[in-house]
């Protein structure tokens, strides 16, 4: 059974439909790639998932079941986990502790299990040395780290990452697709948004075209990559 | 410095300020009964600005709701004042539950001057209250304070007068009322609700995107300040034995000058509302015969402190030295360890 699924799913603000009746679902262990221009809806859609935003239309479901009317805090537990595409550090925390917020909430990890917990995945994400440090004086790609990090310490089935990449440089870049890569192969399923295509396409097994709230396309990502109305929109060429 | 040396110290404290009864003039400790009271509405107010984000500018409304209820469960209930401090922190907080329906709907400035109407719609209510004095007020029973369980005790105990033996009552219990509310903030903050609290605090989105729930943390802090506040205003109603809608609900008297005490001691920090009220009680010592220059020189201290130190006089200790003995963190672990 599908992981996770949309079904019709629709938003609107104001007159403007950020959302225009997407239906896609996920397998266990998948990894979808969401590409599409700025404003296509991709974080919206999002935010749709997790629970920020409620659908005007349409429903989600995780595990067959209807959670369209439950809040971020009940998808969370049930294996939903985010990262921003803004980092939303808890700035007066320490790195550690921002974790464990994660894994004591989300994670609903008990005291004693807890702090392991979070010191491997902060091993894994390359912060194990700024463990103790405050969130909030971190640079972009601690910042970009720590919200992978925090989103793996509630123990997710699913893990959405909107545009994790952006800014980064092609190394700092290719150790956060490595950690990315391990966390797929452990079987956790991803939809990711990304701007950086070869960072994505390294590690999706589908990708998602969205244009104007509209799903235009979704399958193999060479096969999607090479359709001609893909390469219109997306990358902006002549017809 | 380990917890433990900091607990140390704290019971010393403690133990040192339960003496003043014994050792001290009746003057001095109800000069400190006053005290001891204002940190108790201090404590409950950084927790609910500092912590939960809540900023109240009507926590007035359960300090008199407090001393109301006490004053009813006396008057027209017959009970021991004691009890009837105990009743006024149940009324208040499950006063607070309606009054959480309807402010926990308005955010920041909004949820402030939101608690602010309801403190004084709680003032003119009770002032309509006709069996306890109406809008002039009312007084304890006479000999009510004196009969307070436990009062003939500590009369013969220390060999002083009824009226003495009540100030020295009321002084311990609002000593035994601060030194719970400080454990019971540190045990709380130290807690998984605390650290949910403090993410809230930081950045609420994300904290739902992790699991947490913002409106329960608050709910629940907002319950529990309501109840700390009420019990206050009740103890503070007996030892002042006199009540009226505008002491009881003075905004001045229970609120701003408790703004003003955490917010100079350094708000969001645990040692803040101690340090604000030491200040506060020394400026008041010091200025005490200069009559309104006293508040004009509060007020600029409170601006200066606001402009140069944001996190206030303890805040500003930390940030300079490093040194924080009430750590609230949890330091990760060390690996190996």
């Amino acid at each position: 059974m599908a992981i996770l699924s949309l079904q019709g799913v629709s938003k609107s603000f104001g007159a403007l439909k950020v959302t225009d009746d997407v239906s896609f679902s996920l397998e266990p262990g998948e990894a979808l790639g969401i590409i599409g221009p700025n404003g296509a809806g991709k974080s919206t859609l999002f935010n749709l998932i997790t629970g920020n935003l409620r659908p005007d239309a349409g429903l989600v479901r995780l595990d067959g079941r209807d959670v369209t009317g439950e809040t971020p805090m009940q998808r969370c537990a049930s294996g939903i986990g985010r990262s921003f595409q803004i980092p939303q550090p808890f700035d007066h925390l320490s790195v550690y502790e921002n974790l464990l917020v994660a894994a004591r909430f989300g994670g609903a990890m008990t005291a004693a299990e807890a702090p392991a917990a979070c010191m491997d995945v902060l091993a894994r994400t390359g912060l194990a040395h700024l463990a103790d440090r405050k969130a909030g004086g971190l640079p972009l790609l601690n910042r970009k780290r720590l919200e992978l990090a925090r989103a793996m310490a509630t123990k997710p089935r699913v893990i959405l990452l909107d545009e994790i990449a952006g800014g980064l440089t092609d190394a700092e870049c290719g150790e956060l697709v490595a950690t990315i890569r391990a966390i797929h192969s452990e079987g956790t399923a991803i939809i990711w948004i990304e701007h950086v295509l070869h960072a994505l396409t390294s590690v999706v097994t589908r990708l998602m075209v969205l244009n104007f709230g509209k799903m235009l396309m979704i399958g193999a990502p060479e096969e999607v990559m090479a359709a001609r109305e893909v390469r219109e929109i997306y990358l902006g060429l002549d017809a | 410095m380990k917890n433990s040396h900091s607990l140390l110290l704290f019971v010393v404290l403690v133990a040192g300020l339960a003496l003043v009864p014994v050792l001290g003039s009746r003057a001095l400790v109800q000069d400190l009964f006053m005290v001891l009271c204002l940190l108790v509405l201090a404590l409950n107010w950084n927790m609910l600005a500092g912590f939960a984000g809540l900023v109240s500018v009507g926590q007035q409304a359960f300090v008199g709701i407090g001393g109301y209820a006490m004053f009813a469960a006396v008057i027209l209930g017959g009970l021991d004042p004691l009890a009837g401090v105990l009743i006024g922190g149940v009324v208040a907080m499950v006063l607070s539950v309606p009054v959480a329906f309807f402010a926990f709907r308005l955010n920041g400035a909004y949820f402030a001057i939101g608690t602010w109407a309801v403190a004084d719609i709680a003032r003119l209510g009770f002032g309509q209250w006709k069996a306890l004095g109406g809008g002039t007020g009312t007084s304890l029973p006479k000999g009510a304070a004196r009969d307070m369980i436990g009062a003939d005790a500590v009369k013969e105990m220390l060999g002083i007068s009824a009226a003495a033996a009540t100030d020295a009552m009321t002084y311990w219990l609002a000593l035994a009322l601060v030194a719970v509310m400080m454990l019971a903030s540190w045990l709380f903050l130290r807690s998984r609700m605390g650290l949910g609290l403090q993410a809230v605090r930081d950045n609420p989105v994300a904290a739902r995107s992790v699991g947490v729930d913002p409106l329960r943390l608050k709910a629940l802090v907002f319950l529990l300040t309501a109840f700390g506040t009420g019990i206050c205003g009740g103890l503070i109603f007996i030892q002042i034995g006199r009540i009226s809608p505008d002491a009881a609900f003075s905004l001045l008297d229970w609120t701003a000058f408790v703004i003003f005490i955490v917010v100079i001691g350094g708000i969001g920090t645990l040692p803040g509302p101690v340090i604000g009220v030491l200040v506060f009680y020394g400026l008041e010592q010091l200025l005490a015969d200069y009559g309104t220059v006293y508040l004009i020189v509060l007020g600029c201290l409170g601006i200066a402190i606001m402009l140069f130190a944001r996190r206030g006089l303890w805040g500003a200790f930390i940030e300079r030295t490093g040194f924080d003995p009430l750590p609230l963190g949890h330091a990760a672990p060390r690996p190996g360890a």
